[in-house]
């Protein structure tokens, strides 16, 4: 059962990456002059739009948390919105604190905002996916001893590896090598897509090595 | 001996002080001088030596061209003149060098081989070091006695082509100048374009006796591509054509002029075989220096080989060539073939005029001068020369005048090169001896403090100091034996003058002392260390094993922070490290508070696995050890987070946010730092003269705020003299010009405000008189406690009052927001959440950093606020202006220490909270210092070294500096409580 649970994993989890790495090369089959240096921000936005949609299509698929119970369409549509609102909400959290840690306040408004999309989609989507709207779940995930599956403990391991990607990406920023990755807010963003991409990579394997070890109070 | 921890640390960080200074002393090394370098009064030349009757010849000799052509071309090695590229791109410049009219040289350059230092050396003749730069604080212009300034003296027109560092260097020099900026390494031919287009206009004209270019593209060519790019051939044949078409010219002149013109080729420094420069292989070192003149004549089948000299020559050489005095601090000596054409009593005379300079110089910096061998030299043909103008004078026969005058010129060369020698040997080097007694010294402490973190962090926070043992010891003597032994075979076998070496053999001693009982120390400490560590490995109680969030960030940060200092971009951004960790530090507290907040709304969202949440200190019953232990800590905190009442809560959740924001909008006040220095920030505006009215409103409720936050601790009389004090601020601020005042409107006379700030210094004394007042009074009475939390507070506010004082007052904000910060986070986050004392130290820390960039300070020497040194001042006095402009700088660092005493004393419960602090304080400061001199040693050679790595050094020697004073308060604090009973 359980391995059967890490196998169907570590799938999803590649289908993630495949997501990110195609939103690399498909745009410029139908884009002209698509590099995603250089048209950095078109780049952000399909990686986040094919991304959301990879989540969404596993989140349906594979059904990782059991059904609710009350399955009446309008339910369906107001958590959905709520979804939504949550969306936009932690978006708007991120930029502000990328203000708040040094990033220009009214130039590059829409660079920020964009990396805020993006470091979103990879954190809060899969949260809105696997726990929905609900605070309480979040903060259980996210405090010690919490995770109650794999599949929660795997979404914490690449919601912390996204933000301490974008994190570390901040680094090169000050440095004078005069490379076009270095300007703001390049570098993060690619932080933040190899640390989802290296969580994503990594929380399989990390589970499946330490599968003895951990149990779960749920199952 | 059983030490507290504290003292411990006070003591370590006062050692690591030393180390530093010896290090510093090695290198940094004093560079010779001439003492009377502040006038540049001319003095008169020195006559001509004559024994009998006097000498007619008392004035300086005539200049020997009439017009001077310097082409410097950056980064000419010898062999791309006179090596196989030279014959194969140079062709002209190759007859000239072989058959024409010409001397040639191969000119050493010492290290650090980076332009603007080789600059300064070629006109000063002098060798620069770091002093330099530090004497200078804030002006780039060259203020050493240099050729340029000598010729400009005389009346001679200079222009000036090419690198812009001349025209920093040498401003209102050059009647005509046109300056290239280095910048776009990647561009190398419109850099040169923009020198050689002047040539065309500049070469028929009559108005100038100097010409100077500098060519950049040679450098630039080598930084992209290496010695051995096709463009190097491209770029030396435009040289040789620029060098040909300036030969023509002055020769076509010489026609009408009487004397003839010269040309000199040189480079500054080389280019080794990547293309770089600044460290000192051969390659770099050596460069190309061609003196082209037609008074240089030669017959056919004269072969002359390119001679080692030095680059210092130069100066000299020219300044003879133009008929002007010698640079007072030059170290060079006369490139002799340039006047071998004269009749000998002017060789004489040019040869004793350089010897006068030298000796003069060697007099002034070498105490025991009269044993220099070149000294007596000197002396003898000085003697012999005498004699030599008497028979002259006399008009004996020549052919033994010839002879006599061949010998009197042997020997002046001679004193000459050895007078070179010696003079040079002063600053040619890093004295690494000293470095590495410093570094050693430095190490040692490090490692006596890493090893006994586990001891001084415990419970009792004691240490055992065995003293007697290590003096006894056989390691310690043999230590002391092979030092000394050291000591003595590298000071008599040494080349170049070792500052350790001349220090008294007392204080030599008692360094070495110092090192084997340090050592002796360590030995003994480490297995304590290793045994004690074993014993909290095996013992089954985890005692503090599981590691928070912020401890994990704190070390990371840490450990981040003192690997950038690797990096000079880095160096040159610290604020942004600092700014990036502070801002990530109150993410992690409020992750922290946010987490134990919905806990303890909660109740207890993981039943089964706890009984209930305990009360403070309860132990856990259950069997899940470290995990508990660290829950515990949680819960705890989250219950001392239920009691507090719905408001306080709200401030706790908020208060890492208002954290936040206030460092944001400091950011915004001072831009600092190198890519970010130009940019427009809130400090230029406010300072501007339009938003006067702005500053002022801005001035008066920074201070209301300062008086509003720190008078609620104090006492009623400190409570009136803080607030008379900050109405003096005002006013000192108001008379000086920088603000409005409200009560003389229109006139607006500025004084020097010395009535004004003396006035706030009186405050500040009161203050802190009556703070130690009350802290001597808590310990002789009852009174205890509480009196010396006020009696801290009160030395905490003066402090402030001073800090409010000698802060420009666009910073008083700065200000404000540290004393905001400190007491919300010490309400609001650090209290209710229980941090240690570790952890809350090293958060101390960490806001005074950040605080010390916020006020605008960088690792650039140039933003140290030198006007804070004159506030309330008549003029210029050493001491106090030291103290101040060091206050000034640090007042970040220094309030947030001061801060921590005062929390851990009215908050803490435990006794020896303080001297854990102080441990912890001095180890966090140490590291990077530590680290930081090893760095700077292993990068010594790089090209940043002058610009980057020195300032910075000096800043990290400064600091530490700083945190021994403080660790030497904090100890002090300490003892009083001790010896309460």
């Amino acid at each position: 059962m359980k391995d059967n649970d890490i196998k169907r994993l570590l799938y999803a989890h590649l289908l993630c990456i495949f997501s990110v790495i195609l939103s690399t090369f498909i745009p410029s089959l139908f884009l002209e002059r698509f590099s995603i240096l250089e048209t950095h921000l078109t780049w952000l936005c399909i990686c986040s739009v094919f991304v959301t949609a990879v989540n969404l299509v596993l989140y349906l698929v594979v059904k990782p948390n059991a059904p609710s119970k009350r399955s009446s369409l309008s339910h369906k549509v107001a958590r959905f919105l709520k979804c939504c609102i949550y969306f936009l909400m932690s978006c708007f959290c991120f930029h502000v604190i990328f203000v708040l840690y040094g990033a220009p306040l009214i130039e590059l408004v829409l660079e920020t905002f964009l990396f805020a999309v993006i470091l979103s989609t990879f954190t809060t989507v899969p949260c809105l996916c696997l726990l929905g709207p609900n605070i309480k779940a979040w903060l259980r995930v996210f405090s010690r001893n919490g995770v109650a599956s794999i599949w929660e403990n795997s979404l914490q391991i690449t919601t912390i590896s996204s933000f301490i990607g974008s994190w570390l990406g901040a680094f090169p920023i000050p440095l004078d090598w005069e490379r076009p990755w270095q300007v703001w807010p390049i570098s993060c963003t690619l932080g933040a897509t190899f640390g989802y991409v290296a969580g994503l990579a990594v929380s399989p394997l990390w589970i499946y090595w330490n599968r003895k070890r951990l149990t779960y109070k749920n199952n | 001996m059983r030490l507290g921890s504290g003292t411990f640390a006070a003591c370590c960080v006062a050692i690591e002080v030393l180390g530093v200074a010896i290090f510093l002393r090695g290198f940094f090394p004093v560079p010779v001088r001439s003492s009377s370098r502040t006038e540049h009064r001319a003095e008169p030349p020195a006559p001509e030596p004559s024994t009998g009757a006097s000498s007619n010849w008392t004035k300086l000799p005539p200049p020997l061209f009439s017009k001077v052509v310097v082409v410097l071309i950056d980064a000419l090695r010898d062999d791309f003149v006179f090596g196989s590229k030279g014959v194969k791109f140079m062709p002209y410049t190759t007859y000239l060098v072989e058959k024409g009219a010409s001397h040639s040289f191969v000119a050493e350059a010492k290290p650090p081989t980076v332009t603007m230092p080789r600059i300064k050396a070629l006109m000063t003749g002098s060798l620069p070091g770091f002093g330099d730069v530090v004497r200078n604080l804030n002006s780039p212009a060259l203020l050493e006695d240099n050729v340029i300034r000598q010729a400009k003296a005389a009346g001679k027109r200079i222009i000036f082509y090419g690198d812009e560092t001349w025209v920093k260097l040498f401003p209102k020099h050059f009647v005509e100048y046109d300056g290239t900026t280095s910048f776009f390494v990647s561009d190398y031919t419109e850099v040169d374009d923009n020198v050689t287009r002047h040539l065309e206009k500049v070469l028929t004209r009559e108005d100038w006796d100097v010409l100077i270019l500098h060519y950049l593209g040679l450098d630039h060519i080598g930084h992209l591509s290496g010695p051995d790019s096709p463009l190097i051939g491209h770029k030396l044949r435009e040289m040789d054509s620029v060098l040909m078409k300036i030969h023509m010219a002055l020769l076509s002149k010489e026609r009408e002029a009487l004397l003839p013109g010269l040309l000199v080729l040189c480079g500054d420094h080389g280019m080794s075989e990547s293309g770089s420069h600044g460290a000192s292989s051969m390659e770099e070192v050596n460069t190309a220096l061609v003196l082209i003149s037609s008074a240089f004549e030669r017959k056919p089948g004269d072969i002359r080989h390119p001679k080692h000299v030095q680059q210092t020559d130069l100066a000299a050489t020219l300044a003879i060539g133009l008929g002007l005095p010698i640079p007072k601090n030059s170290v060079g000596r006369l490139l002799f073939p340039v006047v071998e054409g004269k009749p000998m009593r002017e060789q004489l005379r040019f040869l004793h005029l350089n010897t006068v300079q030298l000796s003069k110089l060697l007099q002034e910096n070498v105490p025991l001068y009269e044993k220099d061998p070149g000294f007596e030299q000197f002396k003898m043909s000085e003697k012999l020369h005498g004699n030599w103008i008497k028979l002259y004078l006399e008009e004996n026969s020549s052919e033994v005048l010839l002879n006599l005058g061949t010998k009197v010129l042997r020997q002046y060369l001679n004193a000459l090169q050895t007078l070179s020698l010696s003079l040079s040997r002063q600053v040619a080097q890093y004295d690494i001896y000293s470095m590495a007694v410093g570094t050693t010294l430095v190490l040692e402490v490090l490692a006596l403090l890493l090893l006994s973190v586990p001891k001084a962090l415990g419970p009792a926070a004691e240490l055992d100091m065995p003293l007697s043992s290590p003096l006894f010891s056989l390691l310690f003597y043999l230590t002391l034996l092979v030092l000394s032994a050291v000591h003595v075979v590298v000071c008599t076998s040494t080349e170049s003058a070792c500052y350790f070496c001349s220090v008294s053999w007392l204080a030599a001693g008692g360094a070495m002392l110092l090192m084997s009982a340090l050592l002796c120390a360590l030995v003994s400490a480490l297995p304590k260390t290793v045994v004690g560590v074993k014993h909290v490995g095996k013992s089954p109680a985890p005692s503090s094993s599981r590691w928070s969030e912020l401890d994990l960030l704190i070390l990371l940060g840490t450990t981040g922070h003192v690997l950038s200092l690797g990096a000079s971009s880095f160096i040159e951004e610290e604020h942004q490290t600092w700014y990036f960790l502070v801002s990530t530090l109150c993410l992690a507290l409020c992750q922290e508070v946010y987490r134990n907040h919905f806990l303890s709304s909660d109740g207890d969202p993981r039943g089964g696995l706890h009984t209930e949440p305990g009360p403070e200190g309860a132990t856990p019953v259950g069997a899940k050890g470290c995990a508990l232990l660290e829950d515990d800590r949680t819960r705890a905190a989250a219950s001392a987070f239920k009691r507090l009442g719905g408001t306080d809560q709200r401030m706790v959740l908020a208060s890492p946010w208002a954290v936040l924001c206030c460092c944001r909008l400091l950011r915004a006040l001072n831009q600092t730092g190198v890519q970010g220095a130009h940019r427009p920030d809130l400090g230029h505006w406010l300072t501007s003269s339009d938003h006067k009215a702005a500053l002022s409103v801005l001035a008066a409720l920074s201070l209301l705020a300062v008086f509003l936050l720190v008078q609620r601790r104090c006492s009623p009389m400190s409570k009136v003299a803080l607030a008379l004090g900050l109405l003096g601020v005002y006013c000192y601020r108001a008379a000086i010009g920088n603000v409005m005042s409200p009560w003389q409107r229109g006139n607006s006379d500025i004084s020097k405000g010395i009535v004004e700030a003396r006035f706030v210094y009186v405050f500040v004394l009161g203050i802190l008189f009556t703070g130690t007042k009350d802290l001597l009074r808590s310990q002789v009475s009852a009174a205890g406690v509480p009196a010396r939390t006020v009696g801290l507070w009160e030395i905490h506010s003066g402090l402030v009052l001073l800090a409010a004082l000698l802060l420009r007052p666009h910073n008083l904000p700065v200000l404000v927001s540290s004393l905001l910060v400190q007491t919300l986070m010490a309400k609001c986050v650090w209290k209710p959440l229980n941090h240690g004392v570790a952890e809350v130290t090293v958060m101390h820390y960490w806001f005074g950093q950040a605080f010390f960039y916020f006020q605008g300070n960088s690792n650039n020497i140039a933003t140290v606020d030198v006007s804070a040194g004159f506030v309330g001042l008549e003029h210029y006095v050493e001491v106090p202006a030291a103290f101040l402009t060091t206050f000034a700088t640090y007042v970040g660092p220094i309030l947030w220490a001061s801060h921590l005493v005062n929390y851990l004393s009215s908050e803490s419960s435990s006794h020896s909270a303080l001297r854990r602090a102080c441990f912890c304080y001095a180890l966090i400061c140490s590291i990077p210092v530590s680290v930081y001199i090893i760095l700077v040693t292993s990068l010594r050679y790089h090209l940043f070294i002058w610009s980057v790595f020195s300032p910075k050094l000096l800043y990290e020697g400064m600091h530490l500096f700083i945190t021994a004073a403080l660790c030497i308060f904090f100890t002090a604090m300490d003892q009083t409580k001790l010896t309460k009973p």
